[in-house]
């Protein structure tokens, strides 16, 4: 049976046709994928990794929600220019607690992998409320409205926490008994500039230091 | 809503083509808001709302989802039962299809504003979105195949083999990378981690612009570029060898898009590979395409449909041969994080799919209402706005794209940065300036096409057609032709 006729069986049997699609198309993720999704070491956390603390876990969901990573990669990649002008390169462990991911796919603004030794607290929460008073001609948005609210509105950071736990982040019963105390005071503000605060704490660990 | 089954079943088609024209509308204007956001970021005035991150992602979604399934989902359903011979089946589905996934963007369009993001590019909406949108995915396989399956010709027609795969492909892709573990309403927190969670969302983000942004669209293109250009395509075999090729290999290209990233190396690799191979099946059908054409040319001076096909299989050529050139490393390590890929993006977004789905709209709109088109002279104009508007969007982040890449990888003769950050920043600003005028000129065209279409369709309703008797076809080919 030539090529054509094999084809022909597919061509008048929907169930064949739809059977094929699926197979074909599934092959690439079964073989490329589906090894890193069990391949532990890329989920690993370096020596230097922590979990997130409550309050820079309310800050990262900020992050989220503002679409932060639209405009900023959390990604160094291992090119000289890059190390140089953000520190060491990025390191799969790196980001073994990160749901989800966050290395981004356009710097309009500057990676911020590594940010959280470059400014100060200060300066961070001067340039969300305000960022052209410190980077004249900066594009990016203004974000007054995070000084004004709570970190945790829904004083769900016990169920952020205990969902996480659930998927394998090492938070203690007694750290997530604590939470809501270091976050009941703090706004939104607070929590986001402590996660841009931590950023890059990751770095250095397994020899990346640039030379 | 008609159960007579000697009769297509069209007038579904007309709501969801016209709901489609309402989210190209939308969608372009919050990207054109976006692109002046970018100029003068002020104008947001502090709001929430209008935040650059929230807008950002309606745009990408309202474009994406609304206009663009939408359109497939018309043209699906119009060409299925014009390539089987039948009416629509399950047709009360059909219309659930486009009446809840129309919603369910609309929703969650204002939850996007509202701050309700995964944060996975391409697949922001939140667990409960997607699993409304799921729901809906299946109900539109059960219609499209259930249809193919009642057909009274005997061989399945290319443009169905495309559209299928649209339907499996994209509800394989989205139901492994939207796995996640709600913590509220508007949040959750996904099942896979850093490293493995990347892997996953861009084999689901890259397959999305395969299967849905290619080839749903070229199911469109198989069916509607024949029909228009009055013969049959070209070469049914090259079709049937691009269609499993472009099937095959699409799915390996995802890790072009984490290139130097934290991923391992073979990945990566293989990634760019296979992308570089896809560069045969993609053109195998823009060669099929031109030459179904040719011949037709005459066409080109009278039916402003014809223009905008033409053009957009240019723009197909044109964008599957970058994609795969950005795809090599050595071009990415420039390219990455830079606005080169937004205006490779667009060149196919713009380029391909709008312009495709105009033409088809031109084609179609007419015929569903049973008149001529309202003003052919208002839709030339509207072609060269959308070229004009494209080509400036492609020169403007293909300017800032290349000099972006090389200016944050310069050093001086010392081994030190030649460029601080906020410097190359500050010098985009004419090329993001020309790329509002560009979304803007683009934007403006497809009003005049709005503007078209609603004097076309006036006090109009759409025109029963009845079903023609089967006629004995030997290939499917044929029975299209």
């Amino acid at each position: 049976m030539s090529v054509l006729g094999i084809h022909r069986k597919l061509e008048e049997n929907s169930g064949l046709l739809i059977f094929g699609i699926l197979f074909v198309s599934a092959i690439g993720g079964l073989v490329q994928v589906l090894p890193s999704v069990f391949q532990d070491e890329l989920v690993t956390p370096t020596s230097e990794t922590q979990p997130y603390g409550p309050l820079e876990l309310l800050g990262r969901d900020v992050y989220i929600r503002e679409g932060c990573s639209t405009c900023h990669s959390q990604q160094v990649r291992p090119l000289l220019a890059e190390v140089k002008r953000y520190g060491p390169f990025s390191s799969a462990g790196e980001s073994a607690y990160d749901r989800p991911f966050l290395w981004g796919s356009k710097r309009t603004g500057p990676d911020l992998h590594r940010v959280g030794a470059k400014y100060s607290d200060a300066w961070q929460r001067v340039h969300l409320i305000d960022p052209r008073s410190v980077v004249p001609n900066s594009i990016m948005p203004a974000y007054p409205w995070l000084a004004e609210r709570a970190a945790d509105p829904r004083e769900n950071i016990q169920t952020r926490m205990r969902r996480l736990q659930m998927l394998g982040h090492p938070y203690s019963d007694d750290q997530i008994a604590q939470a809501p105390y270091l976050v009941s005071d703090k706004t939104e503000l607070d929590a986001i500039v402590a996660y841009l605060g931590v950023l890059g704490d990751a770095a250095g660990s397994d020899g990346r230091m640039a030379h | 809503m008609t159960t007579d089954s000697s009769v297509y079943n069209d007038r579904v088609v007309t709501v969801l083509v016209v709901l489609s024209l309402v989210w190209a509308i939308a969608g372009m204007a919050a990207g054109v808001f976006i692109a002046a956001e970018l100029v003068w970021p002020t104008i947001d005035m502090g709001q929430e709302w209008l935040s650059y991150g929230r807008v950002r992602t309606l745009h990408t979604n309202g474009v994406i989802f609304g206009f663009g399934v939408s359109a497939l989902m018309a043209t699906a359903f119009y060409s299925v039962q014009r390539t089987s011979h039948v009416t629509l089946f399950a047709p009360r589905l059909a219309w659930f299809c486009c009446i809840a996934w129309n919603l369910a963007v609309l929703a969650g369009g204002i939850s996007l504003l509202a701050g309700w993001t995964s944060g996975k590019e391409y697949a922001e909406l939140e667990w409960p979105f997607d699993i409304g949108i799921t729901v809906v995915w299946l109900s539109f396989a059960v219609v499209f195949f259930g249809t193919i399956a009642k057909r009274k010709v005997k061989a399945i027609y290319v443009s169905n083999w495309f559209y299928g795969a649209l339907i499996i492909v994209i509800a394989m892709l989205h139901v492994v990378n939207s796995m996640a573990i709600p913590i509220s309403i508007d949040k959750s927190y996904s099942l896979f981690a850093g490293a493995q969670d990347a892997i996953v969302q861009w084999w689901y983000g890259h397959n999305a612009v395969g299967f849905l942004l290619t080839g749903g669209f070229l199911g469109m293109l198989y069916y509607f570029l024949p029909k228009q250009a009055d013969r049959p395509i070209w070469s049914y075999r090259l079709s049937i060898v691009a269609f499993w090729a472009f099937t095959y290999s699409y799915i390996w290209a995802g890790p072009h898009h984490l290139h130097y990233n934290a991923i391992p190396e073979w990945v990566q690799s293989l990634g760019m590979v296979m992308s570089i191979i896809l560069l045969a099946p993609s053109w195998a059908t823009m060669v099929n395409g031109v030459m179904t054409v040719a011949g037709a040319w005459e066409k080109l001076k009278t039916d402003p449909a014809m223009k905008f096909i033409v053009l957009a299989l240019a723009f197909y050529g044109l964008a599957t041969f970058e994609g795969p050139m950005l795809s090599i490393k050595s071009v990415n390590v420039v390219s990455h994080f830079t606005d080169w890929t937004v205006g490779h993006v667009h060149s196919g977004a713009l380029g391909w799919n709008a312009m495709i789905t105009f033409g088809t709209f031109y084609f179609l709109v007419p015929r569903l209402v049973g008149a001529e088109l309202y003003s052919v002279r208002l839709a030339n104009i509207h072609f060269w706005l959308a070229l004009a508007g494209t080509m400036l969007y492609i020169l403007s982040m293909w300017g800032a794209g290349v000099s972006q890449g090389l200016l944050w990888l310069s050093l001086d003769e010392l081994g030190e940065l030649s460029y601080g950050f906020r410097d190359i920043m500050a010098s985009m600003v004419p090329y993001y300036a020309l790329r509002f005028v560009a979304g803007a000129v683009f934007l403006s065209g497809a009003i005049l096409m709005f503007y078209n279409f609603v004097k076309t369709m006036e006090n109009r309703t759409t025109v029963t057609r009845r079903i023609p008797e089967v006629q004995v076809a030997s290939n499917a080919a044929e029975a299209v032709a």
